[in-house]
């Protein structure tokens, strides 16, 4: 990173306007599948899939109400803090082939400290609500960040391991790194049991990271009327949206990233530009297949959770996995 | 050590309800330290305006009680306006009044079923069940013409028969019941996640439930054998076998926690299914109703002097119907009280201790409905505020009341 020239610098902010863009507009519409699935799941006939842009540009002419006992500069940066964190997420993930925009700049250390910004940002504004549903929201919402925090990590630690034992003269932090060399290849039978062990943590921390049922307590519409989001309202609401639908396309992209970054233009003989549509075509698939499985299923399958048995949920049945599939991981390299 | 709670207020409109009414909470980080209930916003002035109302209007004024229970209060009305009078009602009116009766307590308790999923926030059954009970409503559409507020009922009978041919549609609903019975009580007594929330959670124990005089499938779950069809059985009941239902039936033990509260209620869906199918069975031929003529019936009422009690076992409990006619058109009193307005009090010892989110879902359990229970606001006219009577208060007016008519 010595000396980067203008030219570099320009492509990388439209670049990044570019990825902001899409990021919204593919998660609103992934967000619009979720609902129309989840509601046939239901029995019933669903919004239709064009709904989250509908409630997008309603909200964006409604009224921006605060409330007399919020604090107003921090209740109206919270959704632009929790927007802004998570489209900046999307830059360090690779699409397809394409390495990420920001590569280079991050690796996945930082992304994990990047997806608390988000949360972060709710949990702010809902203090900053001066209402007692926010509050008890917002406490929730924290509460919950410090139990995924742990097996989200573990999850890392064990590709950043077995990646370092492999391959000790490149950056394995690096998601690039990691999308090039599947997990799969690496390991051995018992690795590769820990690697699916892992995929199952990771697929545990999703819907809470996403504040999806069974782990909505934060925002529990039967118990606190929407919790944190209770008193935001116009463009504020809207925001946390498009937040919330980045969020969704930031968590599958990197279950992606880390479990199934193989692509199929090589399979089909193809090569440059073909192969990019192509690829990332079959990326937009891998998303919505990990989104379906990860989202859209489990929140119509269970009810949701008490905040305790949140938290006990991630810190003892989902930690144990991720810990015992890190420990596969090590024995299966120990071992060969 | 210093313990500092704040305040949450539920209601009077809040997701959770589904009818005003305010609960305030003092909360110690996610714990309830005390419960203060403050019903009054859905008070109607029915029994006032059932005063201005001849025995037969009355009927459908009764009906629009609850919007569940629209079998149970003309019913109950019927039954204490028979009962003032003196009127008999022949046998096979008795039994086409309980199979209308049961078919609701088969609604009411798929409805109650569902709205507990969704206070959960398990959606998808709130859905299923809800389709589920589409077939009983269509059912009571078919025999009766109106699918909620039925209109069936009469002073000295019912308005409607139940002919010969209706009898195979009937058998179809039943078969349909008992064939999805088994996927409903594998959602819920099955799935981890509704054990997770609902073992354990919002306990009644049978003392409290002796002591707060509750009623229905709330004290039932609680392990107390309380049920006015065993107990005094009114109208077919006295020729069917019912029984209350205790959870140890199924699980061979009494917590009396909401779970208790699902097996007792899903328990008498396959009960009600039963007494229908006897009713079916053992139904005599013969008149529905007492008197055809209503102008005949409202001028035998008029000369009729006496009061007369009205019981039956609504789908949440015992509701009780009082009448006093005094050889006018209209009742000089009428009395309605609903079962929720017994379980009111019992949501105090099951909500202290539990959590924030524990609120909805111990709220739904006793199946409350407020419109049926709000029966008196107390405002003061010069500002129109509400305010509280105490224990106290009320025992002064009583003691005035009585000074007052026995001089």
């Amino acid at each position: 990173m010595t000396s980067i020239s203008l030219f570099e610098i320009l492509v990388k902010i439209i670049g990044a306007i570019v990825i902001a863009f899409l990021g919204v507009v593919i998660g609103l519409f992934y967000k619009g599948i979720d609902r129309k699935l989840a509601a046939r799941m239901q029995a019933r006939v669903g919004p239709p899939i064009r709904q989250p842009f509908m409630d997008f540009f309603k909200l964006m002419i409604k009224e921006n109400i605060v409330p007399q006992n919020a604090v107003p500069w921090i209740f109206n940066g919270a959704p632009i803090m929790a927007l802004v964190s998570s489209i900046t997420i999307l830059l360090y993930l690779p699409v397809g082939n394409i390495s990420p925009l920001l590569s280079g700049y991050g690796d996945i250390v930082l992304i994990i400290y990047l997806l608390t910004l988000p949360a972060i940002g709710m949990v702010v504004g809902g203090f900053a609500s001066g209402s007692p549903y926010a509050s008890v929201g917002a406490q929730r919402e924290m509460v919950m960040m410090m139990s995924y925090e742990l097996p989200l990590v573990t999850v890392v630690v064990a590709f950043g391991w077995k990646l370092s034992q492999v391959y000790p003269h490149l950056n394995i932090f690096s998601l690039t790194v990691i999308n090039a060399h599947p997990i799969w290849e690496l390991v051995g039978p018992l690795g590769f049991i820990g690697a699916i062990l892992l995929f199952i943590t990771l697929a545990a921390v999703t819907p809470g990271e996403l504040s999806k049922v069974p782990f909505d307590a934060p925002e529990a519409e039967t118990e606190l009327a929407g919790g944190i989001l209770v008193e935001y309202s116009g463009r504020n609401l809207a925001l946390f949206g498009l937040a919330d639908a980045v969020k969704i396309i930031v968590m599958t992209s990197l279950t992606v990233a880390l479990f199934f970054p193989y692509n199929i233009s090589h399979l089909l003989a193809l090569s440059g530009a073909f192969a990019l549509i192509v690829d990332t075509l079959f990326f937009l698939v891998k998303i919505f297949l990990v989104m379906f499985v990860e989202v859209t299923f489990i929140r119509v399958a269970v009810a949701r959770l008490k905040i305790d048995q949140v938290s006990f949920a991630y810190w003892v049945p989902v930690s144990i996995i991720g810990f015992l599939g890190l420990m596969l991981i090590v024995l299966d390299t120990i071992i060969v | 050590m210093n313990k500092k709670t704040y305040s949450i207020p539920i209601g009077p409109v809040h997701p959770s309800l589904k009818e005003p009414m305010t609960f305030n909470f003092e909360i110690y980080g996610e714990r309830i330290e005390k419960v203060n209930l403050a019903p009054g916003d859905n008070h109607r002035g029915i029994e006032f305006m059932g005063r201005q109302r001849n025995p037969i209007q009355i009927i459908y004024l009764a009906e629009r009680i609850c919007g569940i229970c629209s079998a149970a209060h003309p019913f109950a009305f019927c039954q204490a306006v028979e009962n003032a009078a003196g009127i008999e009602v022949p046998e096979r009116a008795q039994y086409i009044r309980v199979i209308i009766a049961e078919l609701e307590r088969i609604h009411s308790h798929i409805l109650w079923a569902g709205v507990a999923a969704h206070e959960l926030g398990f959606d998808s059954v709130l859905y299923l069940s809800w389709r589920a009970r589409e077939e009983v409503l269509d059912l009571l559409e078919y025999l009766t013409g109106n699918r909620i507020n039925y209109g069936i009922f009469m002073i000295g009978g019912v308005r409607r028969d139940i002919s010969e041919e209706q009898l195979p549609r009937i058998r179809e609903t039943l078969e349909y019941y008992k064939d999805i019975y088994g996927k409903i009580e594998d959602i819920f007594l099955n799935d981890p996640t509704i054990a997770f929330r609902t073992k354990n959670v919002g306990v009644l124990t049978k003392e409290d439930a002796l002591h707060l005089c509750a009623v229905g499938p709330t004290t039932r779950a609680s392990g107390i054998k309380k049920d006015v069809r065993q107990d005094q059985p009114y109208s077919a009941y006295a020729d069917l076998n019912v029984e209350a239902i205790t959870p140890d039936v199924f699980s061979g033990e009494v917590n009396g926690d909401v779970y208790d509260r699902i097996i007792v209620r899903l328990l008498e869906l396959v009960q009600s299914i039963q007494i229908i199918e006897q009713c079916l069975d053992n139904m005599p031929s013969g008149e529905i109703i007492a008197e055809k003529k209503l102008v005949k019936l409202l001028n035998q009422l008029k000369k009729a002097k006496g009061e007369g009690v009205g019981r039956v076992e609504a789908p949440r409990g015992e509701c009780i119907h009082y009448v006093k006619l005094n050889e006018s058109e209209l009742p000089e009193v009428w009395k309605a009280r609903a079962p929720t307005y017994n379980n009111l009090m019992t949501w105090v010892p099951m909500l202290i201790d539990q959590q924030i989110a524990d609120i909805p879902i111990v709220i739904a359990s006793i199946d409350p409905c407020i419109a049926c229970m709000d029966r008196v606001t107390i405002l003061n006219k010069n500002n129109g505020q509400k305010s509280m009577l105490t224990k106290k208060d009320l025992h002064e007016l009583s003691v005035q009341k009585t000074r007052r008519i026995t001089p």
